[in-house]
């Protein structure tokens, strides 16, 4: 009962497992998707996205980008994705600075001000 | 016929330049394995990124309301070539070859009375395009100080793209540089980034999109921009090396040959200078 799971950046591979289950940040809420799992492709908001494993849970910090979910495997592609134990708070502020300079150049502030509390959000969940 | 110091002198030089060029084969050969590993390790992302893309297109690309990344602008009046080269020269035709195909193609599209804005990328590249070309520059990328291309870089250039294309000042934009293939082996390719072409675009699995089908594109397609300018870049950067490293061979081993030569001319006038020595000496005893 497993799912090959991927996450890969631009410039590298950064996990490749078996997971049994991946909670993933999706722009409309969050999901989990296990085994079996319909055919999805979704984007994701800046969130923390979880591969649980029989020999434990890996946590990353996630900014963006999408994940491709069929039955059998989950492939995130984010631009941006820190281990968890990795993100240190000089870390973290360099992300934010990155979402706010994004934000900066679009129109719509609505969604501006949604991916910032995202952050801001996910800051929180990993007490930082 | 020159001295046997300026021989000498010479031949040392040439040493000299051997010695560098050898060096220079060994760095890049050194760069040539990151860059190859860079290259490497980014095409897992841009394959999935192409994979779904492609799929996204084949279903949204008909429909009326796509996004104009993907549908353009329904003119090809002004183009935008963004020439990729290197920040350094000394390695063989690799410039050369990527500002040559840009100036045919853009010559090309002049002919046919069509607006051409060049965004350079490199400086060898702008410096060789500005002889004939200078008019149609708009801007140019300084990667001199970049040790390492990373994919901020390529988010910087495809920022520079998009938004002009957002101001309306193109319509098609096409990428040049240099494919790898080997190490004796670069192909300079030309690549449409906007509109967007997509090889191969099948429908594969049925999947639900969230949000829509064309939420989803709408966000993918600037990524997609520079997914594929950060392809180009790595391509590049492996190539660049790859184009040094065989260059530098060559240059080490023309030295060798001219060392070689070199010093036979010096043993040679060197041996005739003793011989002509021994005759003055025996001819004069034996004028005694």
């Amino acid at each position: 009962m497993a799912v090959q799971f991927d996450l890969v950046s631009p410039e590298r591979r950064l996990a490749s497992a078996q997971a049994t289950e991946v909670q993933i940040p999706g722009a409309e809420g969050d999901l989990t998707a296990m085994e079996g799992h319909a055919p999805t492709i979704t984007t994701l908001r800046p969130g923390i996205l979880k591969a649980v494993a029989a020999d434990g849970t890996k946590t990353f910090i996630v900014t963006g980008g999408f994940a491709e979910i069929t039955a059998t495997s989950v492939s995130v592609l984010a631009e941006r994705a820190v281990p968890v134990e990795e993100a240190t708070p000089a870390l973290m502020d360099s992300l934010v600075a990155e979402l706010r300079d994004a934000a900066a150049g679009t129109d719509d502030k609505d969604a501006a001000d949604k991916i910032m509390a995202d952050m801001m959000a996910a800051r929180r969940a990993i007490g930082q | 016929m020159p001295s046997l110091k300026d021989l000498k002198n010479k031949i040392a030089s040439v040493k000299n330049t051997r010695k560098i060029t050898k060096a220079m084969q060994m760095v890049s050969a050194a760069k040539l394995r990151r860059a190859q590993e860079a290259a490497e390790a980014a095409r897992p992302y841009a394959e999935r990124m192409n994979a779904v893309m492609a799929g996204l297109s084949a279903s949204v690309g008909t429909s009326a309301s796509a996004p104009r990344l993907l549908a353009g602008t329904d003119k090809d009046q002004v183009h935008l070539l963004v020439v990729m080269t290197a920040e350094r020269g000394l390695c063989g035709g690799f410039n050369s070859t990527i500002a040559r195909l840009a100036r045919v193609k853009a010559n090309e599209l002049l002919a046919q009375g069509k607006t051409v804005k060049i965004l350079t990328v490199g400086k060898k590249g702008r410096e060789q395009l500005r002889r004939d070309l200078e008019a149609n520059m708009v801007g140019h990328v300084d990667l001199t100080d970049v040790k390492r291309v990373g994919y901020a870089n390529a988010q910087g250039i495809a920022r520079e793209v998009l938004t002009r294309f957002e101001a309306g000042e193109f319509d098609v934009a096409t990428i040049f540089y240099n494919r790898f293939q080997s190490v004796i082996s670069q192909v300079p390719t030309a690549q449409q980034i906007i509109p967007a072409k997509f090889e191969g675009a099948t429908t594969s699995a049925l999947y639900d999109y969230e949000p829509s089908e064309e939420a989803i594109l709408a966000d993918l397609l600037p990524r997609g921009v520079a997914t594929q300018i950060f392809t180009a870049l790595l391509e590049n950067g492996a190539s660049e090396q790859g184009a040094r490293m065989s260059a530098m061979d060559n240059a080490t081993r023309n030295a060798g040959d001219m060392i070689k030569k070199y010093t036979t001319i010096y043993n040679r006038s060197r041996q005739a200078a003793i011989t002509k020595e021994l005759i003055e000496i025996i001819s004069g005893a034996e004028a005694l």
